[in-house]
């Protein structure tokens, strides 16, 4: 995300205290059913920050209980006006709002996010997303329907029922953020586990849907590991719906379980290796920036990092030339010090395979213009990598990196980079760059991407749906797409004596 | 604030009853000028006008008194608001709906000035006004804040090599003349989804009422709408109404008041420059009450359905047809409700009924209260004026009404209840229909397949089943015949304040 001139931000809390560490059920704090708990590390110093309950599949089991109490025809949250279910989500946005600081400390700390970013752009988000799902609750309508014979036909969109949630490290509030938003708009309840790396803004949120006045059960949050408690609730008997956020890798293994089990409605948002094409009668600048900030942001772990650049032959060195000068701009470093602009990768895991992506780079024969290793003996850093003159079949073409490393390849026939573009099984974003009208709208309708950014690249906005084509996922989130996969449709046919129009 | 489910905190109910709120007393009337861009200004003519307190009939204050100059001005101020590149129109819609929510928690913060702004203004009792009149406010803006980000236009497959789109865009500079029996909610259920859909408005409150109104232009412009955006031009119908009505840089006008007035209005927009228009005009609302019903539900919808606002409704239930069987038992109850209803200060928390809002209307209403006398009516109770008591009229009933007497076919817009008999379903609907009216309607019955034949055959904008006013900002509302044009609330209430452009992209053929 391009930011022009940046507004004027608080500094990071001093002294963070985390007050939440325990398992959030009924709008209460439990212990782990096991007794046992699991270390959250700090990214950028390979330290403890604290210890957290390790939810398992007891405690899933008790969050399903709970859930499935708090939806029960009948039980105060199914009784709510829908307009108050607004009131309270519009409620959530402003105390995140208050909290707003706090948050962001804990965010960049835990995630090695730079803070500006997590201050504005994952805050802004996330209290912007709830405010617009805020505002769908009392509009979510069925019809009336002219059908055959002499019945009254309406359809009602009811919530689903108990919505189990698995939130990536990546954008933990804002993921949190989505999935939440609009389940809870719908009337559903919600079962959330956090990804071990990053459970703590999820628990300080538990904190403040209490404050607000959700009813209890409504939502719970869950602490621990995929294959322990991620599983339970993929393959619980109880839950209605599953919604992951992560790798395409762990989404097959989720939807695996929810046919296995009761079938279970999902909604997958998953990984990508999406493409950006630069034409020749591009604004240069503006390309160079914003396909830049498409691979970088956050350390390049977004999903939909533009991890390949295909570049018109005639402007491709210029285009290089610019990349590796704006690519050797960072001051790496603590994210929560003034003037650091890139933090840490998430773990270790994730670190050694960037490492090992990096140096297939430099086997297979790409060139290495920049970067191409570690940085610093503390904390899991990778400095900023360009590589160009890669070619479609090398690994670091194929595979999804999520790290701070940029593909650029060259094309001549717009037809071509088409193909080679679509030549994925992903298919989450993708970004054109040209000034002429009819390229914009042939190739934006051409490409198999869930979203296509023309002139522009990573603008996310509560109000358009977001997700994949392919294997990147199944459903959208956000816009009033998302809305409805919240949602249950039910067909109520009426015999009445005679029928008129 | 109390919900339809009763106070909640954390989740739990609370167990005891809210206190009851209070009027402010001496409340100082702060705001009397004409409001245009974001000040306050006097009127070109000079001229002021009263208002007046229908229950002390004493003077409030004086307001400025506008005219066509003081509308152009007004309209002005609104068209430079709504240029492109202006503040308002390159805001981020999801904002719009963020000024929107901030006027909703202003009008909480104010709530108890502005009731008591509304009681005294229009005679209606105070926690009528607090509870009702602004809570309908509140809900209102904060529900067409959360649409202002989500009006959307379509992609579509049309034929040939194109692309093809629709965008919803606000149509521009918006009028809107608001009646004096809701003040503030008439003008809420205009301004909310105009300013929802990005257009700006130049409004003209009644002239018996126009305090609650100005006040409100206060807070907009403690909200931070940018200038221009609303403005409020307090004056008469055929001085500022006339000049809005037909003004030829005016895009849209919204009215809300009687049908004679209504036809006036639509013909000026039509005359001038074809303004879009939208009507909620009057009503003879039909009540049938079937012989199935909950008889003490019916009698006391029925009741409040005619009575509530001291009969100033559009909706008032003034043509109550109850069932053969219960015809007897239905009239006797009533009759005892209506004698049981507290007449007096709006001001007193017993109160149910103040006083009509003007001398004009009172003598409307006793005069058609004579007709039915004279038209040969059973009066029941009632049929007067309260004795020495200003514009205050009792509570009345009439039974044994026939289609063909004034009390059944005129709108009385006062506290009269007019009773009449049916024998069977087919006859009910074709008399219930049987006016040019068609703005509401009310069914009282058990029976599934009776309440759903009613809710099709009845040619009315709304159908209440089982209950009565009704009103959800989330359902459309609006009339049938010469009870209006379009409709306002709910998510239809946008389709009024957008105007619709297809855009056509050709593309090069070569590239299919």
């Amino acid at each position: 995300m391009s930011s022009p001139a940046q507004p004027e931000i608080p500094a990071p809390l001093a002294n963070l205290k985390i007050q939440y560490t325990k398992i959030f059920i009924n709008n209460e704090w439990h212990d782990s059913v096991s007794g046992k708990k699991f270390p959250v590390i700090n990214p950028a110093t390979e330290e403890v920050i604290c210890h957290v309950e390790e939810g398992d599949k007891a405690d899933v089991d008790k969050a399903v209980k709970a859930a499935r109490q708090a939806f029960q025809i009948g039980s105060t949250w199914r009784t709510l006006d829908a307009s108050e279910r607004g009131r309270l989500l519009n409620k959530l946005a402003d105390l995140m709002e208050r909290d707003r600081l706090l948050l962001a400390t804990m965010e960049a700390l835990n995630g090695g996010k730079v803070f500006a970013n997590a201050y504005l752009a994952d805050l802004g988000g996330c209290i912007k997303a709830l405010k617009y799902c805020a505002g769908w609750a009392d509009k979510i309508h069925g019809q009336t329907i002219p059908s055959d014979g002499d019945i009254f036909t309406y359809t009602r969109r009811e919530p689903i029922g108990v919505c189990g949630q698995i939130i990536p490290w990546n954008f933990p509030l804002l993921m949190f953020i989505w999935k939440i938003g609009p389940a809870l708009a719908c009337g559903n309840t919600v079962i959330v586990k956090p990804a071990e790396q990053t459970p703590l803004t999820a628990l300080h949120m538990a904190s403040l849907v209490k404050e607000a006045g959700f009813p209890p059960g409504v939502v719970n949050i869950v602490p621990g590991y995929g294959p322990t408690a991620g599983a339970a609730i993929s393959s619980h008997m109880d839950i209605d719906k599953v919604a992951f956020t992560g790798s395409t890798q762990v989404g097959k293994l989720i939807k695996e379980a929810a046919g296995k089990s009761n079938l279970k409605r999902v909604t997958l948002e998953l990984g990508g290796k999406s493409p950006c094409i630069v034409f020749a009668d591009a604004d240069l600048n503006m390309a160079v920036e914003f396909a830049h900030h498409g691979v970088f942001y956050h350390q390049g772990q977004c999903c939909v990092a533009a991890s390949r650049i295909f570049v018109e032959e005639s402007v491709y060195d210029e285009f290089v030339k610019r990349s590796v000068e704006r690519a050797k701009k960072y001051v790496l470093g603590n994210p929560l010090t003034a003037g650091i602009n890139q933090g840490p990768q998430i773990d270790k895991e994730q670190h050694d395979k960037i490492l090992d992506l990096i140096e297939s780079g430099k086997k297979e024969g790409a060139k290495l213009e920049c970067g191409g290793g570690r940085w610093g003996n503390k904390g899991f850093f990778v400095q900023p990598t360009v590589f160009t003159n890669v070619s479609d079949e090398m690994r670091i073409a194929k595979e999804e990196i999520f790290g701070p490393v940029q593909q650029i390849m060259k094309f001549k026939t717009i037809d071509d980079v088409i193909k080679r573009a679509n030549n994925t099984s992903y298919g989450l974003a993708a970004g054109v760059f040209t000034k002429d009208l009819d390229k914009a709208v042939t190739v934006s309708s051409a490409l198999q991407a869930g979203v296509v950014w023309v002139n522009c690249y990573m603008v996310l906005s509560a109000q358009c749906p977001f997700g994949g084509f392919k294997m990147s996922g199944n459903g959208r989130e956000l816009g009033e797409h998302g809305i409805y996969e919240y949602t249950e449709l039910k067909t109520v046919a009426m015999k009445i004596s005679q029928k008129n129009s | 604030m109390a919900t339809t489910n009763g106070a909640v905190e954390n989740g739990q109910p609370d167990g005891k009853p809210p206190a009851l709120p209070r009027p402010i007393r001496n409340l100082e009337v702060k705001f009397t000028k004409i409001f245009i861009n974001n000040s306050w200004h006097e009127s070109k003519s000079g001229k002021k006008f009263a208002t007046y307190n229908p229950s002390t009939l004493e003077k409030i204050c004086e307001v400025e008194e506008g005219d066509k100059p003081d509308v152009d001005k007004a309209v002005e101020a609104a068209q430079a608001a709504f240029q492109r590149d202006s503040p308002w129109r390159q805001l981020d819609a999801l904002r719009r709906g963020q000024l929107l929510h901030q006027l909703a928690d202003l009008l909480e913060r104010d709530r108890a000035i502005l009731a008591t702004l509304e009681t005294m203004d229009t005679g209606k009792p105070f926690l009528h006004a607090f509870f009702m009149d602004l809570e309908g406010c509140i809900k209102t803006f904060r529900y067409f804040a959360g649409w202002a980000d989500k009006i959307q236009g379509r992609t579509i497959p049309a034929d040939n090599n194109v692309v093809c789109f629709t965008r919803h865009e606000p149509i521009g500079v918006c009028g809107a003349i608001t009646p004096w029996n809701f003040p503030l909610l008439m003008l809420a259920w205009k301004l909310a989804p105009a300013l929802c859909c990005g257009n700006t408005v130049v409004l003209k409150p009644a002239e018996q009422t126009p305090l609650t109104a100005l006040y409100l232009g206060s807070l907009i412009k403690e909200v931070g709408f940018p200038p221009g955006v609303v403005n409020i031009v307090p004056g008469f119908g055929p001085t500022v109404g006339a000049a809005i009505s037909s003004h030829p840089q005016i895009n849209k006008i919204a009215f809300t008041g009687s049908t004679e007035v209504g036809k006036l209005v639509k013909e000026a927009a039509s005359r001038s420059n074809l303004k879009r228009v939208t009507l909620e005009l009057g009503g003879k609302n039909p009540c049938i009450v079937c012989a199935d019903a909950d008889l003490d539900l019916a009698v006391e919808c029925a009741h409040q359905g005619v009575f509530f606002n001291q009969g100033q409704c559009c909706t008032a239930a003034s043509r109550v047809f109850v069932e053969e069987q219960v015809y007897g038992e239905f009239v006797r109850r009533s009759v005892e409700y209506a004698k049981k209803r507290p007449v007096g200060d709006p001001f007193d928390a017993k109160t149910e009924q103040g006083p009509q809002i003007d001398q004009k209307q009172f003598d409307k209403i006793l005069e058609l209260i004579e007709s039915g006398k004279k038209e040969g009516a059973k009066l029941e109770c009632g049929g007067s004026a309260m004795e020495d008591r200003g514009l205050f009229i009792k509570p009345t009933v009439f039974s044994d009404v026939t289609d063909n007497m004034r009390i059944a076919k005129e709108e009385i817009f006062g506290p009269v209840q007019p009773i009449l008999k049916f024998k069977n379903l087919e006859e009910v609907i074709k008399r219930a229909n049987s006016t040019d009216y068609g703005l509401t309607a009310a069914v009282f019955t058990k029976n599934l397949d009776k309440a759903l034949k009613l809710a099709s055959a009845l040619e009315s904008g709304t159908v209440w089943i089982n209950c009565y006013n009704a009103f959800y900002t989330q359902a459309p509302f609006g009339g049938f015949k010469m009870s209006g044009n379009g409709r306002e609330l709910g998510e239809y209430a946008l389709a009024e304040y957008t105007e619709v452009k297809t855009v056509t992209i050709k593309l090069n053929d070569k590239n299919p």
